[in-house]
C-alpha cells in the first residue's frame, strides 16, 4: 500500500512541473496563438538559475534564505519573457507562421547553449535544500518532504490561476483577447501590453517548474528540449489554449509515465506518445481544446 | 487582341537551369586535381548535406510544411549502413544505398501517416519528437547501434566492386568516393527538378499556396503531403548513407534535435524559397561550419543567432538576396 | 430537367439551424441568383452541396446521383465546383499556372511526378485558351497574388470554370469589387457560362446584378427557401421585399 501511494506522490509531483510548463505554454497559445520552441528551454533556464543561485551561489546560507530564494528562476525567466517578447515575437504576428517557428527554434539554439555559457556542461544541482527537507517515514518507504512542496507549489499554481484568469480584470481582459483581439482592441485594451503580460506570465510559469524541481533533480543540459517533448505531449491530450487541459493532460502524462516507468523502463516514452497518437486520432483539437 | 504564342513555357527554364549547372559540375568534377585531398574531402561532406538540404526543401519550401526532424531520417539512413556492415557483413556501396533507401521508406512512411494530418506547429513539434524517440532509441538499444561509441563502417567498394579503397584512404575518399558522391548529387538534383516541376510539384505548392483551394481543385491533400515526406525523408536518408562512409563513423549525435537545426538553418540560409538555395546554403554552411567550429564551442549560440537575424532581415537568404540584388544593379527596380 | 436536387437538407451549428430542410433544385443550363440577409443559410448551403461541409440530414442528388456522403474529390468528378467569397488563389503561382494546374488535376494527370509540366502542351493550351475566355490573358504570367481584384475574383471562377463542371457555384463573385468593374464580370462570367450550356448558382447581394442577370432566383432566410421565381415574381413578391428590405413602402 506504501509503495502505491508512492507512486501515486511521483505522478503528482511531474503533474505539478508538467502542469507549470504546458500551462504556460497553453496560456501564451491561448492569448497570443503563438507557439513558442524556445518554452521548454525557458523552463531550463529557470532551474539553472534556482540551482545556480541557492545551490552555489548562497550554498552557505540556511534553509529559510534558500526558500526565500527558491522563486529566483521564475523571476529570471519572467524578465526574460518580457524582454523577449517584444523584440523577437511582435515582428513576426504578421507573418507566415513558418517564421516565428524558425525565430523561436533559434531561440532554443541561443539559450541552449546560454546556460552551456553561464554554467558549463556540467549538471548543477542545489541538493542541500532538498536534503534539507528530510524525509517521512510511512509503513516501510521512505518519502522526500521536499517533494510535497512540490506538488503543494503546483496545485497553488493551479488554484492562483484559476482564480487570476477567471476572477480578476485582468483575467478579463486576457480572456477577451484571446477570443476576440480585433474587438478587444476596438473596445480599447492595449493588445500589446496584454501580449507581453501574457507571455511573461507563461514564461514565469515555466521557470517556476524548473525552480522548484531542480533541489530534487539537478539542472542540465537537454532538459528543455525533453521538458518541450513532454508538455507536447500533454496538450495535444488537454488540448492547445486551455489550462483545464493543461492541468488534467499533465496528471494523465505523470501517472503513465510513472507507470511506464516502473513497468516499462524501456519504453516508456513510446507509450506516452500511443497516447498522443490516440488522442490526436480520436479527438484531435484535445480533451479540452479549441479545434 | 492578337493571339499569343502557345507556349514559350518553362520547358526553357529547364534549359536555363542546364546553362548554368552543366558548368558548375564541370568545376566540381575537376576540384580533386585542382584541391588539394582535404579540399575535396570537405566538399564532398557539402555535397552529401546539401542532397539532405534538397530532400529537407521539398518539404519546407514547396510543400509549405517545416520539419524539426529530419536529422532523424539522416540517421535511419547512416544507421542502415552501418548495421549492413555489422550483421550482414556488406561491403558494396550500391547494396548500402538500397539498404538506406529501403530503411528511410520504411520509416518516413510510419511517421508521415501520423505527422501529415497536421500543419505548423503541431507538424513541426511532432517531427521533432519523433525524431527524438529514434535518438532516444539509438541510445537504449546500444547492444545493437553501439550506443555512444557508435558503429564504424569500413571503405566500402564502388560501382559494384569494380573500386575497391585498398589503398591508401585518403586518396580514395578524395578521388574515386568523391566523384561518386559527385554522381549522386547530380542524380539527386535532376531527380528533384523534376520532380518539383512536374505536375506532381504543381500540386505540392497549391496545397501550401492555399489548402482549401487546392482540395477544391481536386488535390487530395493528405495523400501528397504523405508522397511528398516520403520523398523528402528518402533524399535525407540517402544523404546519410553518402556520409557514413566518409565519416567513417555513425553516432547517435546525428539523430538528435541539433542536427535538424543544421539542416534547417542551412536551407534558411540558401533561401528556401528557391530550388538551389538548399544546395548553396548547404555547402556554404558546411565550410563556416568547419572553420567556425574550431574558434568556438558555442556553435549552437552562433547558429541561433544567425537563424534569427536571417528570419528578421534577410528571408530569402543566400540566393533570394542576391537575386534582388542582381535586379537593383540591372536597374530593373 | 433538374441537375441538382437537394431533399430536406439540414444543418445545425450548435442549436442554430443553418440550413432548415431545404429543398433546392437547379436546372441544366440556367443561371440562378441565391439571395438573403447575412446569416441565412446561402454559404451554408453552398458549402454542403460542394462538400465542404457535411449535412446533418436530407439528400443531395446531382445528376440522379446520391452525392450526400461523397467527398470533395468526388463531387468534382460528378461535375460540381465552386469559387469562394474571400478569393482563394494560388498566390505564387502565375495566373496560368493556376488554371494550368486545375487543368492538370481534371485529366488525372496531377500525380505524376515524374514528367515536366511543361512539356504537356495541350494543357497550357487550354489554360491559354481559358485565361482568353475571361479576357485574363494578358495577366496569364503574373502572380496571383499581384493582380487586380476584380482580376483575382475572374480568375477564381476561371480556375472553377477549368474543372469543365455541370454545376457552378460563385460565392460572391463581385463583392469587393468596384460598381464600374461588376458588370464587366457578370457579363464574362454569365456569357461563358450560357455558352458552354454550364448552369451557375450565384450568391449575390448586389439586387442589380441578381436582377439583370440571373433566369430564377431563389431566396433563403432563416436557413429556409422564402421564394422561389423568375425576376420579375420576385420583384413582386411582398413577402420577400419585406424581409430582404424592410418594407414595401416605397422610400
Amino acid at each position: 500500500m506504501d509503495v502505491l501511494l508512492i507512486h501515486v506522490l511521483n505522478s503528482l509531483l511531474y503533474a505539478s512541473v508538467l502542469f507549470l510548463i504546458a500551462g504556460g505554454l497553453s496560456l501564451i497559445y491561448g492569448v497570443m496563438r503563438i507557439v513558442n520552441l524556445a518554452h521548454g528551454n525557458i523552463y531550463a533556464f529557470g532551474a539553472y538559475v534556482t540551482a545556480w543561485v541557492v545551490g552555489s551561489v548562497a550554498a552557505g546560507a540556511s534553509m529559510p534564505v534558500w526558500l526565500v530564494l527558491l522563486p529566483v528562476g521564475a523571476v529570471a525567466t519572467a524578465i526574460l519573457g518580457a524582454g523577449l517578447e517584444p523584440t523577437l515575437l511582435r515582428p513576426f504576428y504578421k507573418r507566415a507562421e513558418e517564421y516565428q517557428l524558425l525565430c523561436t527554434f533559434g531561440l532554443l539554439m541561443i539559450l541552449e547553449d546560454v546556460m552551456r555559457l553561464f554554467w558549463g556542461p556540467y549538471p548543477l544541482s542545489a541538493s542541500a535544500l532538498f536534503e534539507g527537507f528530510g524525509s517521512l517515514t510511512f509503513g516501510e518507504s521512505i518519502y522526500p518532504t521536499y517533494n510535497f512542496l512540490v506538488i503543494g507549489v503546483g496545485a497553488a499554481a493551479a488554484i492562483f490561476l484559476w482564480a487570476f484568469i477567471y476572477r480578476t480584470k485582468f483575467g478579463v481582459v486576457l480572456r477577451a483577447t484571446s477570443q476576440n483581439m480585433r474587438m478587444a482592441s476596438a473596445l480599447g485594451v492595449n493588445v500589446n501590453r496584454v501580449y507581453v503580460e501574457a507571455f511573461t506570465l507563461g514564461c514565469f510559469m515555466a521557470g517556476l517548474g524548473g525552480a522548484i524541481i531542480v533541489p530534487s533533480q539537478s539542472a542540465v543540459l537537454g532538459m528543455g528540449v525533453d521538458a518541450l517533448v513532454l508538455s507536447f505531449i500533454v496538450v495535444v491530450i488537454g488540448g492547445l489554449g486551455s489550462l483545464e487541459g493543461a492541468l488534467v493532460g499533465a496528471i494523465i502524462v505523470g501517472f503513465v509515465r510513472e507507470a511506464g516507468i516502473t513497468w516499462f523502463a524501456e519504453i516508456e516514452l513510446a507509450v506516452l506518445y500511443l497516447i498522443a497518437a490516440l488522442v490526436l486520432l480520436v479527438r484531435p483539437a484535445g480533451l479540452f481544446g479549441r479545434p | 487582341m492578337s493571339v499569343p504564342p502557345s507556349r514559350p513555357r518553362p520547358a526553357s527554364s529547364t534549359a536555363r537551369a542546364l546553362r548554368v549547372a552543366v558548368p558548375v559540375v564541370v568545376l566540381l568534377a575537376l576540384v580533386p586535381l585542382i584541391l588539394p585531398a582535404y579540399g575535396a574531402i570537405l566538399l564532398a561532406y557539402g555535397l552529401v548535406m546539401a542532397i539532405a538540404a534538397l530532400g529537407f526543401n521539398l518539404l519546407l519550401g514547396y510543400t509549405g510544411l517545416l520539419s524539426f526532424g529530419h536529422s532523424a531520417y539522416f540517421g535511419v539512413g547512416a544507421y542502415a549502413v552501418a548495421l549492413m556492415v555489422k550483421y550482414l557483413k556488406v561491403g558494396s556501396m550500391e547494396l548500402f544505398l538500397v539498404g538506406a533507401i529501403v530503411a528511410a521508406v520504411l520509416i518516413t512512411a510510419l511517421f508521415g501517416v501520423v505527422c501529415v494530418r497536421y500543419t505548423t506547429i503541431f507538424f513541426g513539434i511532432l517531427t521533432l519528437a519523433l525524431s527524438q524517440v529514434l535518438w532516444s532509441l539509438a541510445f537504449k538499444f546500444f547492444w545493437v547501434t553501439g550506443g555512444t561509441d557508435g558503429l564504424r563502417v569500413p571503405t566500402p567498394s564502388l560501382f559494384a566492386g569494380l573500386v575497391t579503397g585498398s589503398g591508401d584512404k585518403i586518396v580514395f575518399m578524395s578521388h574515386a568516393y568523391y566523384y561518386y558522391v559527385l554522381i549522386v548529387f547530380c542524380l539527386c538534383v535532376a531527380l528533384m527538378w523534376v520532380i518539383v516541376n512536374s505536375p506532381f510539384g504543381m500540386a505540392l505548392q497549391a496545397i501550401r499556396d492555399n489548402e482549401t483551394r487546392a482540395e477544391f481543385v481536386g488535390v487530395r491533400i493528405w495523400r501528397y503531403r504523405w508522397v511528398a515526406f516520403l520523398v523528402s525523408g528518402v533524399f535525407t536518408g540517402l544523404a546519410g548513407a553518402l556520409w557514413v562512409p566518409l565519416n567513417g563513423l555513425t553516432t547517435p549525435d546525428i539523430m538528435h534535435w541539433t542536427f535538424s537545426g543544421e539542416i534547417v538553418f542551412m536551407t534558411v540560409l540558401g533561401g528556401f524559397r528557391s530550388f538551389a538555395g538548399p544546395i548553396i546554403g548547404a555547402v556554404v554552411f558546411n565550410y563556416l561550419k568547419t572553420y567556425a567550429v574550431g574558434y568556438t564551442v558555442y556553435w549552437q549560440l552562433l547558429l541561433g543567432a544567425v537563424l534569427v537575424g536571417l528570419v528578421l532581415s534577410l528571408p530569402t537568404g543566400i540566393v533570394g538576396t542576391a537575386g534582388r540584388l542582381a535586379a537593383r544593379l540591372q536597374g530593373r527596380h | 430537367m433538374s441537375l441538382l436536387v437537394t431533399k430536406d437538407l439540414v444543418k445545425w451549428f450548435g442549436d442554430t439551424h443553418a440550413v432548415d430542410h431545404v429543398n433546392f433544385t437547379v436546372k441544366e443550363s440556367e443561371v440562378l441568383a441565391l439571395i438573403g440577409s447575412n446569416g441565412a443559410g446561402k454559404t451554408t448551403l453552398v458549402n454542403l452541396i460542394s462538400g465542404l461541409f457535411r449535412p446533418d440530414g436530407g439528400q443531395i442528388l446531382f445528376r440522379d446521383q446520391d452525392v450526400t456522403h461523397q467527398s470533395v474529390h468526388g463531387r468534382i468528378k460528378a461535375g460540381i465546383a465552386r469559387s469562394f467569397q474571400l478569393v482563394n488563389l494560388f498566390d505564387q503561382l502565375t495566373a496560368l499556372d493556376n488554371v494550368a494546374l486545375t487543368i492538370f488535376s481534371r485529366e488525372g494527370k496531377i500525380a505524376n511526378p515524374v514528367a515536366l509540366a511543361a512539356s504537356d502542351s495541350a494543357v497550357w493550351d487550354e489554360a491559354h485558351d481559358i485565361l482568353r475566355l475571361f479576357g485574363l490573358e494578358p495577366k496569364a504570367r503574373v502572380l496571383a497574388g499581384g493582380v487586380s481584384q476584380g482580376e483575382r475574383k475572374l480568375l477564381d471562377v476561371a480556375v472553377a470554370y477549368a474543372l469543365r463542371p455541370k454545376l457552378l457555384f460563385l460565392d460572391e463573385p463581385t463583392s469587393g469589387v468596384s460598381t464600374r468593374e461588376k458588370a464587366p464580370i457578370m457579363d464574362t462570367v454569365t456569357s461563358v457560362v450560357r455558352s458552354q450550356g454550364i448552369s451557375a448558382a450565384i450568391i449575390e447581394h448586389d439586387m442589380d446584378v441578381v436582377f439583370n442577370y440571373s433566369d430564377r432566383i431563389v431566396a433563403m432566410h432563416q436557413g429556409a427557401i422564402l421564394a422561389d421565381g423568375t425576376p420579375d415574381e420576385i420583384r413582386r413578391n411582398d413577402t420577400v421585399t419585406t424581409t430582404l428590405i424592410g418594407t414595401t413602402e416605397p422610400r
